[in-house]
């Protein structure tokens, strides 16, 4: 952010709006590198073709492994189905998701941002484009600098050809996780799929390739919030990438630092190179020390430690550390890494909690279920015989792929209480038993009546049971039985 | 307004200061992106074409209704077309199908329920209350107590043709007015009243014939409404053993209703809802409980 004041005009305007500056960060290598290489491989390859992975679900269902079924309200993931009133699944990972990255953030820093961030994985692929197309940072500058000519249009058309079509894949692959995917292909290669799906798709594509070509580092300096709560949440003891500036300092030309050594005066390791600037992705100096606008991707770490090894000086001038260990090192102390210290032990208690009770409600799950709703107007309703009736509407969930049946019974009333089902002629010991189709509920009005003989209390605690014909599963629910004062 | 100051640098973070001061803190200068400004001037830009191309400004008795025509309440009424005909074929079902097989039928009863509802609370629930349960001179159609039947079938004709309305297949059958049309003296109508309030388990009048009553009874009353006060449905005679009166169930109320008897209408709703929202009606009416 401060190039960009450094650099701007005398106009009016440009005293409150800057122009962002152009980075044309530089081709480097090494480890750093090589772990993004393929956490983008790893990252988009699932993106790219997660729903072409089948998963056998039996008849009536779909046979994709990870699919949000908008019309029929259902969300698969593997072997886990979610139906809508389920979606407190969704909380559960959205808060393991949070933590992890407060976990991430107290452990290594942002490793989020520069390593998995899809706005830091697309950007490096659109970069890769680029230095294919257009040439590394030199090369760059300079083609920005030329006149337009045929080379340069031809160059310039094909770099965003090539943006275009990973954009248009991204968006393409985006809507193949809400339909069944090698069916929307053929679809959509036929102009016959439907109007939102290419909605979408020229949504994504816009924004993938506005956000990932040209918004780049200003994405996360201005429009992301997470750098602002990272922060805040950032302490002594985080790896975060660090310049070591109690051994790069004071800083020189290779040959100035020379001339210092010679004359016994202190000379840092770092020997004015620029290349951890010329190959950061957000254009930050890291010299400066940690700032909002830098990602830690440790790109920075791999050219610097290039440098290094060229000079024949240890590496590690920038890496990986803590504020912490800087302070000891000035007074003489050996470095500490504390991985494990009471936040990341909370954080990682979190986690497990949440994770255990989201599987423990996953492996114990009804695969039916039952709602009671008692009649509001009128509570109850007296019969000629002295007998009570109380209507209910009852819906039943038949989570299964095939048919099944449930017996009805209420438990609670005195015997002899009848129990009636509309619509439900099929009875065993006086139990309605109701089928309910696959992958379907069924809502069905069920009346209570008490024995004539039997004063019923104004309100008797009941319990609704649903007992499956086939595998003896059980639900139930509470309600009352509502009858007139007895006074 | 950039000369009305002096350039000034922030000596901590190297950033201009924008002049501005309120006790002894200075504001930096910290531009936003130019990118960000062209962003909010297109937003500017937007909305001016937004209001060309859609309903936008007030006026004072209408407003600008845009060059495209868009409307949300032509777009509800096409929605609500659309619903129309989207039940159309479960309702021509309903029409085709028996009462007494709807309810067989998982997805025409579930049809036939809501439908049944909807038309209810329209309709019906202004003198038989939402739940059903009517009102003092008005059935309650929850309990098990019918005047004209509570079959499918009975439920069925009295709504398609009302009681005592104008209707070729109405319902009709008329208490005579004992007491008005001098039919019955005052005592003779006490000794009546004293005799059906003894049968039902209501407190008598002291001192009152009550054989003299029951001989009023047979001669008068037991034609319609049953020798052993059981009422007659096909005549609409109400039992007088139910728990339940329409008019009340006290010895004045039972005066009041021989001298001077209330015969409530209903109307015939064949002539107002189709015939599929009136077989709604009654596998709904019927599914309160009470059918029989």
């Amino acid at each position: 952010m401060s190039t960009d004041t450094e650099t701007h005009g005398g106009g009016h305007d440009d005293e409150w709006f800057a122009s962002a500056t152009k980075i044309y960060p530089l081709a480097t290598h090494g480890l750093f590198r090589r772990i993004k290489w393929a956490l983008l491989f790893i990252t988009l390859g699932i993106y790219y073709f997660l729903p072409f992975i089948r998963y056998d679900r039996g008849p009536n269902a779909p046979s994709q492994a990870v699919l949000v079924d908008m019309d029929n309200a259902r969300g698969y993931f593997f072997f886990i189905e979610i139906w809508p009133q389920e979606v407190y699944y969704l909380t559960g990972l959205l808060i393991i998701a949070a933590v992890t990255l407060f976990l991430m953030n107290a452990v290594a820093g942002r490793i989020w941002c520069g390593y998995l961030c899809p706005q830091t994985v697309w950007t490096d692929l659109f970069l890769w484009v680029e230095r294919k197309v257009e040439g590394d940072r030199r090369e760059r500058i300079a083609f920005d600098k030329q006149p337009w000519s045929a080379t340069k249009l031809g160059k310039r058309a094909t770099k965003h050809f090539f943006w275009l079509m990973i954009a248009w894949w991204t968006g393409g692959a985006w809507v193949l996780y809400f339909n069944d995917a090698p069916t929307l292909v053929w679809q959509l290669l036929t102009f016959q799929a439907p109007m939102v799906a290419y909605m979408w798709i020229g949504i994504l594509t816009a924004t993938t390739y506005l956000l990932a070509g040209f918004m780049r580092e200003q994405v996360c300096i201005y429009m992301c919030p997470w750098p602002r709560i990272q922060a805040a949440l950032t302490d002594e003891k985080a790896l975060n990438v660090t310049y070591r500036w109690d051994r790069g300092e004071p800083r020189g030309s290779l040959k100035h630092n020379k001339q210092l050594e010679a004359q016994g005066l202190p000379s840092g390791d770092c020997i004015d190179c620029y290349q951890c600037f010329q190959v950061c992705p957000t254009g930050v100096d890291i010299r400066k020390g940690p700032q909002l606008d830098c990602i830690q991707c440790g790109l920075c770490i791999d050219a610097c430690d290039n440098i290094m090894t060229k000079i024949g000086k240890p590496t590690g001038l920038i890496a990986y550390d803590t504020d912490e260990n800087i302070e000891r090192r000035i007074e003489g102390k050996e470095p500490v890494y504390e991985i494990v210290r009471v936040r990341t032990v909370i954080y990682v208690a979190v986690i497990a909690v949440v994770g255990i009770i989201m599987l423990a409600a996953l492996l114990t799950r009804d695969f039916a279920d039952i709602s009671v709703l008692h009649d509001r107007n009128p509570v109850y309703v007296e019969q000629s015989d002295g007998s009570v009736r109380n209507g209910y509407t009852v819906r039943l969930s038949n989570k299964r792929r095939h048919d099944r049946h449930f017996m009805l019974h209420v438990e609670g009333m005195p015997p002899n209480t009848m129990v009636e089902a509309v619509g439900v002629t099929e009875t065993f010991a006086g139990r309605p038993i109701v089928q309910v189709g696959p992958d379907t509920t069924r809502e069905i009005r069920v009346l209570v009546t008490s024995p004539p003989w039997e004063k019923m209390p104004h309100s008797t605690p009941v319990t609704f049971r649903i007992t499956e014909s086939v595998m003896g599963e059980v639900i139930t629910a509470k309600d009352t039985f509502k009858a007139p004062d007895p006074d | 307004m950039s000369d009305t100051h002096p350039k000034e640098v922030d000596q901590v973070s190297g950033v201009e200061t924008t002049g501005h001061e309120w006790d002894g803190l200075k504001e930096l200068n910290n531009p936003l992106p130019k990118w960000w400004l062209y962003l909010f001037y297109v937003t500017i830009v937007w909305a001016v074409i937004y209001w060309v191309l859609y309903p936008s400004w007030p006026l004072i008795s209408s407003y600008t209704t845009g060059v495209l025509g868009s409307s949300q309440r032509a777009e509800a009424l096409a929605a609500l077309e659309e619903g129309v005909a989207g039940r159309s074929q479960f309702a021509d079902q309903i029409v085709a199908t028996p009462l007494e097989d709807i309810s067989s039928d998982q997805q025409l009863l579930q049809f036939a329920m809501a439908n049944g509802r909807a038309a209810f609370g329209d309709n019906c629930a202004p003198c038989h209350g939402a739940g059903g349960t009517g009102f003092e001179g008005y059935p309650n159609l929850q309990d098990d107590t019918w005047i004209w039947g509570g079959t499918l079938d009975d439920i069925h004709t009295t709504l398609l043709h009302g009681i005592r309305v104008d209707n070729d297949d109405a319902r009709f059958g008329e208490m005579p007015a004992y007491g008005r049309d001098e039919l019955l003296t005052k005592e003779e109508i006490s000794q009546v009243a004293n005799y059906v309030a003894s049968r039902t388990g209501l407190e008598t009048d002291e001192g009152v014939d009550l054989a003299a009553g029951e001989t009023l009874y047979v001669d008068n009353c037991a034609a319609c409404h049953g020798d052993n006060l059981e009422g007659i449905q096909d005549v609409g005679a109400p039992s007088l053993m139910s728990a339940n009166y329409l008019y009340g169930k006290s010895l004045d109320a039972i005066k009041a209703q021989i001298t001077n008897p209330r015969n409530g209408v209903m109307p015939a709703w064949e002539d107002r809802l189709d015939p599929a929202t009136i077989k709604s009606l009654t596998v709904y009416v019927h599914a309160f409980g009470g059918g029989q």
